[in-house]
């Protein structure tokens, strides 16, 4: 157990240290670079300028050479300036993560309220119409483009009923409880839409598994009740599957949801990252992308040890 | 009627028998054949999904625009038509080009097994991991020209497309790979290949000659399998703007511009986002009645099916 985590963990480190490379790299080879950008706004400079500008900070260094003083800065904590928040892009991202917690917590949670019932009333009845109905909603739900189900959602109670607004986070003059939570409901709608139909599917197709086998009939013959068979020995067996796509989501609350976002003019983490990388803002983008890598990659290790905990039958690989 | 062998016959009548994969079936050959009719269709009456019209911007439904027309005054039915077109492309050709990179990958590890194995499926593993949208934003925003293309070809819209269809293919291998390694694995132990081995069979020749067809099934199923999501991650990239660059249409880039008109057009942000909806859940039923129909043991393993 404690060397499979020590290996999990050891190939976490490495892969996060390869995907800050190819993140470095692919962040060099977005349109222009800063000092094109000055150039921009300053049209004083001259070529001599821009070239010695270039040399002081380093652009026209090799790749390598460049990333290895990124990441030696980046160790140390030093993530550079971002541009279009004009201050470190660290302390730029510290609002943004909270937000997109708040919102995909909250989606998360109600997507497990209507999706684990879901599942188990299919997964009682299988083949019955009830279950051809979720299956059918479950379909759905996976079939459906984020941002479409969002702007019907917009449609319909911003721009028609005029209920709730159809972007933002407060009311220019709000901001009480009450205020944040009209903002959230939307997005939150959106995401619990898109997100139920995987989840109702694992968590029937987890408890049709675990009916099957044999303890269950072992159960049932010692004379068990459907409730008891249900309740005590199925659903705790079934979860365990449900336990770690929980765990493998949880990566999501620090990169947020990009196109709801965006669409919601929600000012998370997704849209953070897609202001970034179209504002040229590559420090921003830099250091946003790299924490939802790393926290993604920490959550699937979370998830696989959290497995190998419950269920008793993974000692070691 | 085409003459089919037995274990076509077979499959025909198993696929027949799922009535929504074959309704699914049904609509998107509806649908293809108006997208790709459409182009020549424009061509003999004069018309074009591309032509501005300022005078008759967002008009209601009439003869001449049976759907209306979008913010620019062209013709939306046209318009919806083409991005229905570019959409199926993009789908099939993206979830192709991931399937071939797949197979590759999953071909090399499993034959090979060993150090090229590990390291091959820590990478499926990783990519599996990543956040894709995230990720995908950052490769469609990179500029071409640094990567030694042409800077008239990066700025084509012919460009957008190959884009699109690598982005996808880059971050879309990975069930492939793995579905043709397992696969792979079980075929190399297999007689008829070590006998192969053993009459000093080359190892590219076992793995295309001997292995190869026989991952046509789970591949073949895989792939249609993710069509729908491809076509999925085209729209939100265009919806982003960072997609299909017009004036070519899609789906998804017209629900950004009906975003802004939402309040005067409402339809234009109806019909875009449906079908983008009926063609993800039509691909998706086509490729589980596929996957029933090439593989009845997975319709016996999944209980309750």
């Amino acid at each position: 157990m404690t060397s499979h985590i020590l290996r999990r963990l050891t190939e976490s480190v490495i892969v996060i240290a390869a995907m800050s490379f190819v993140i470095y790299a692919l962040i060099g080879l977005m349109p222009g670079d800063p000092i094109d950008l000055m150039l921009g706004s300053d049209p004083h400079l001259t070529s001599a300028d821009v070239a010695r500008l270039k040399a002081l900070m380093g652009i026209d260094q090799p790749l390598l050479k460049r990333y290895a003083a990124w990441a030696a800065a980046a160790l140390s904590g030093d993530l550079g300036y971002s541009r279009l928040d004009v201050r470190p892009a660290l302390a730029a991202l510290a609002a943004p993560l909270g937000r997109s917690a708040l919102l995909m917590g909250l989606s998360f949670a109600l997507t497990l309220v209507v999706a684990l019932p879901l599942g188990i009333l299919a997964a009682l009845r299988p083949r019955s119409r009830l279950d051809h109905a979720i299956d059918l909603a479950c379909f759905a739900s996976i079939s459906l483009p984020s941002f479409w189900i969002g702007l019907m959602l917009i449609l319909v109670f911003a721009a028609s009923l005029g209920w709730l607004p159809a972007g933002g986070i407060v009311d220019v003059g709000g901001g009480g409880f009450l205020d944040r939570a009209r903002h959230l409901l939307l997005p939150v709608m959106t995401l619990t839409i898109v997100g139920f139909g995987t989840f109702a599917r694992y968590m029937r197709a987890g408890l049709l598994d675990v009916m099957g086998q044999d303890f269950i009939r072992t159960a049932r013959a010692k004379g068990a009740s459907e409730r008891r068979v249900m309740l005590g020995h199925a659903l705790r067996n079934a979860i365990t599957p449900v336990v770690t796509i929980v765990a493998l989501s949880f990566g999501g609350l620090f990169s947020g949801a990009l196109a709801t976002e965006t669409l919601f003019a929600y000012p998370g983490m997704g849209k953070l990252i897609y202001d970034a990388v179209l504002g040229n803002d590559f420090n921003l983008a830099l250091a946003a992308l790299l924490l939802a890598t790393i926290m993604t990659l920490l959550s699937n290790l979370a998830a696989d040890i959290a497995y190998a905990a419950i269920d008793p039958r993974i000692t070691d690989r | 009627m085409i003459a089919l062998s037995p274990r076509g016959r077979l499959f025909a009548r198993r696929y027949a028998q799922n009535r929504a994969a074959v309704a699914s079936a049904w609509l998107l050959s509806a649908l293809a054949l108006a997208a790709f009719l459409s182009v020549p269709l424009q061509a003999v009456f004069g018309l074009g999904a591309d032509t501005v019209d300022l005078h008759h911007r967002l008009a209601a439904s009439s003869l001449a625009h049976p759907l209306g027309t979008d913010e620019l005054g062209r013709d939306l039915l046209l318009r919806l038509l083409e991005g229905g077109r570019i959409s199926l492309e993009v789908g099939i050709a993206g979830a192709l080009a991931a399937a071939v990179l797949g197979t590759a990958i999953g071909l090399v590890a499993g034959y090979r097994g060993g150090l090229i194995d590990g390291l091959l499926m820590r990478a499926t593993d990783a990519v599996i991991a990543l956040p894709l949208l995230p990720l995908l934003i950052v490769l469609a925003a990179i500029d071409l020209r640094k990567l030694g293309v042409p800077p008239e070809l990066a700025r084509s819209e012919v460009a957008s497309l190959y884009r699109i269809v690598a982005l996808v293919a880059l971050v879309g291998w990975t069930t492939v790979a793995r579905i043709v390694r397992a696969a792979t694995l079980s075929l190399k132990a297999q007689d008829y290949v070590r006998a192969a081995i053993g009459l000093g069979a080359t190892p590219a020749r076992i793995m295309l000659v001997h292995i190869l067809p026989n991952l046509a099934s789970p591949v073949i199923v895989a792939t249609a399998l993710s069509i729908g999501g491809v076509i999925l991650q085209e729209s939100v990239l265009s919806f982003l703007g960072l997609g299909i660059a017009p004036p070519l249409a899609s789906w998804g880039a017209m629900l950004s511009g009906a975003q802004e008109t939402i309040t005067i057009a409402p339809m234009l942000a109806v019909y875009p986002g449906l079908l983008i909806f009926l063609v993800v859940v039509a691909c998706n039923l086509v490729g589980d009645g596929l996957r029933d129909a090439l593989d009845p043991r997975a319709l016996q393993a999944r209980p309750g099916a």
